[in-house]
């Protein structure tokens, strides 16, 4: 299994091996040691790669992933997995601002908390957080969905668009234009898949509480004026 | 014996002319701001206002058509493994599918190709029509990121980052729901039918400590193969450019307040932001006191129009100029064979400007399947790349009348001033005299 310690080799080498892997496999292991921070770590791979990094990363790790699975032993700086197209990213720790942001495919996993503006402007990812999540999480949601075991911050799905979040805990502040909604079979079923993928088997789907937009802000009308 | 009042000739009023009554009368009828597209079409300071001076007894120009007096253009050398070798220094702006139609954008890349030049994405993401008639393809990475998708960042020639532009600085986009087809929905994945309005900022990164971050992302995704543009609108040129070269671009895109938008609100085109002419001589001093310039490329947009434009942006420090607007009547926009479709919309040619409607005569900007078939992107493309040669033939006429083997040589001492607005922003002397306003002399 090729090892790149960042302590004594280049992020360049890291990445430039990454890029290097076919793209239809076969599937390799690679692993990182001493991240000690960095940015851009594992960013724009397109190969069905695992990737373990041992330690904490800076800005923007797995960036635009496609394929991989990356797993970080430790937390993760602002924007992990961010713009991410397939594959899987799973955080140990807590991750800071903007996990998971405009991410069109793929699951993040952040066994931690994130903070705050989580799974914004996402587009098609599938986020489940164990812990909390932070402030304007959701802003901008387009598609996918967004669970949380714990519990969220203000302004829950501000602008939302047509992603589903869940939240098993308290809601301190709802954005404009999100409401509660219904729970119906076909969300306890997604529900269900979405906790088994992320192996988690001790919480039951039933327990969450869905929300959504109300679409009311979808076409302009002066009469919403209080919301712009 | 009765007074009689002799009739004076009916005075409209200066502060209130047809225009504003009219705007007046149309928000309290509808409840909205209006939306337009194009830039700000208010008179402002402008090229129109700076002359050459050619050669005379002090220097002698080159020869017309027997000297040489090259154009070429070399983007991203900063940083970038595979820097952008243009043959005019005039490229083609940012403009979106979505709110250009598919045509029109082939039409773009094929002018721009066939004249050597670039052509850019928009707030849609990349499009097959765009990339595969485009020799060089500048990626649009907005905020908004629709469409951004690492495939297309890779297939790219250079990444331009939109901080934001010269119509709206500080502003999003607007795609008024009559203009969201299947297709521009699915590339955007949103629902049909409903108003985008594109973010203002990007969702992961405030402020240009963390922009040098991102950039350090989007050259570890790409290899560093790619030139990074930064786009911003003129709002304080000085202090943008100094910050875009910190965190790391190759190349700057400066965009005055003519520049134009698909869609914003009238009051953000007319009333923010700076007009290009004064944007320029802030950007090229900041990249001269940082010992950037020529080194960092500076584009700037907003208003140009022909060869004299693009000779004196390039006098004023601008390594190329980009056009979008241009472009687009260069293409068919706003065509007068159009004009009875146009009363129709209750306008007139060269002034329909209500793009985001999707209902444009002449099928660039719309989604709308017949109208578009009115653009043949082989035909409209051809003449793009006439009007992109000609412009370069006016800046080379320009150049060599002022002693220049390269229209980089152009420079503000070939200049002078029509007015003292003129001459303050362009840092130029006003005409007869040694006078550049805020600079001493008299």
């Amino acid at each position: 299994m090729p090892v790149f310690d960042l302590a004594t080799i280049e992020l360049r080498a890291l990445n430039q091996a990454l890029h290097a892997l076919d793209k239809s496999g076969p599937a390799e292991d690679f692993e990182v040691t001493n991240p000690r921070g960095s940015h851009a770590v594992a960013v724009g791979i397109d190969a069905p790669v695992n990737v373990t990094i041992d330690g904490s990363v800076g800005y923007y790790c797995a960036g635009m992933n496609e394929q991989a699975t990356i797993t970080v032993k430790g937390n993760a700086g602002p924007g992990v997995a961010e713009n991410m197209m397939s594959g899987k990213v799973v955080i140990k720790g807590d991750a800071s601002q903007y996990a998971g942001a405009t991410a069109h495919g793929g699951l993040l996993v952040i066994e931690g908390n994130a903070s705050s503006r989580c799974g914004i402007s996402m587009k098609g990812v599938d986020i489940v957080v164990k812990g909390n999540i932070g402030h304007m999480s959701a802003f901008m949601a387009q598609s996918g969905n967004l669970v949380v075991l714990g519990d969220a911050g203000d302004a829950l799905g501000d602008s939302l668009y047509e992603a589903r979040l869940f939240v098993r805990g308290t809601v301190k502040s709802l954005g404009a234009d999100c409401e509660k909604k219904e729970m119906r079979p076909e969300h306890i079923e997604l529900l269900t898949k979405l906790l088994a993928d992320a192996g988690i088997t001790d919480v039951k789907p039933e327990e969450f509480t869905r929300y959504g937009s109300a679409r009311t802000l979808y076409n302009f009308n002066v009469d919403n004026f209080d919301a712009y | 014996m009765t007074y009689k009042n002799p009739v004076t000739t009916p005075r409209k009023s200066a502060t209130f002319d047809d225009y504003t009554l009219s705007e007046i009368r149309r928000a309290a009828a509808t409840g909205i701001y209006d939306i337009r597209g194009g830039g700000a079409k208010r008179k402002v300071p402008h090229f129109d206002d700076l002359l050459f001076l050619g050669a005379s007894m002090s220097r002698y120009p080159l020869e017309g058509y027997r000297e040489k007096c090259e154009t070429a253009v070399t983007l991203g050398t900063r940083f970038a493994k595979k820097p952008i070798e243009l043959k005019i220094p005039i490229t083609i702006a940012g403009m979106s599918f979505g709110s250009l139609s598919g045509p029109a954008k082939e039409a773009l890349g094929r002018g721009a190709s066939a004249a050597g030049t670039s052509t850019t994405t928009g707030d849609g993401g990349m499009t097959e029509e765009e990339r595969g008639h485009s020799t060089q393809l500048v990626y649009q990475y907005l905020p908004s990121r629709y469409g951004m998708n690492p495939r297309d960042l890779k297939r790219a020639d250079a990444i331009e980052i939109v901080i934001g532009q010269g119509a709206k600085p500080g502003g999003g986009g607007m795609l008024l729901g009559q203009k969201i087809s299947d297709r521009v929905a699915e590339m955007r994945n949103l629902p049909m039918g409903i108003d985008q309005r594109s973010a203002c900022r990007h969702p992961d990164w405030t402020g240009p400590d963390d922009l040098e971050i991102k950039i350090q992302e989007i050259r570890e995704i790409t290899d560093w193969e790619k030139p990074i543009f930064i786009k911003v609108g003129g709002a304080r040129p000085y202090y943008d450019v100094a910050l875009a070269v910190k965190a790391g671009a190759d190349v700057i895109v400066l965009d005055g307040m003519q520049g134009g938008t698909a869609a914003t609100q009238e009051v953000f085109i007319e009333h923010v932001g700076q007009p290009t002419l004064a944007c320029i001589r802030p950007a090229a001093k900041a990249l001269q006191d940082m010992g950037m310039h020529r080194k960092v490329q500076l584009i700037v947009s907003g208003g140009i129009r022909n060869g004299a434009d693009v000779a004196k942006a390039l006098a004023l420090g601008a390594d190329a100029v980009s056009i979008g607007t241009a472009a687009l009547v260069a293409i068919g926009d706003n065509d007068p064979k159009w004009e009875a479709e146009y009363n129709e919309l209750g306008t007139t040619t060269g002034a329909y400007d209500d793009w985001h409607e999707g209902r444009d005569p002449a099928g660039i900007t719309t989604q709308d399947a017949d109208l578009m078939k009115r653009v043949d992107p082989i035909a409209a493309g051809r003449r793009l790349a006439n009007y992109l040669k000609v412009m370069t033939l006016e800046a080379q006429t320009i150049a060599r009348a002022c002693g220049k083997n390269h229209v980089h040589n152009l420079e503000p001492e070939d200049l002078c001033a029509l007015n003292i607005e003129a001459a303050a922003m362009a840092g130029v002397p006003l005409a007869g005299t040694n006078w550049v306003p805020g600079q001493g002399g008299f």
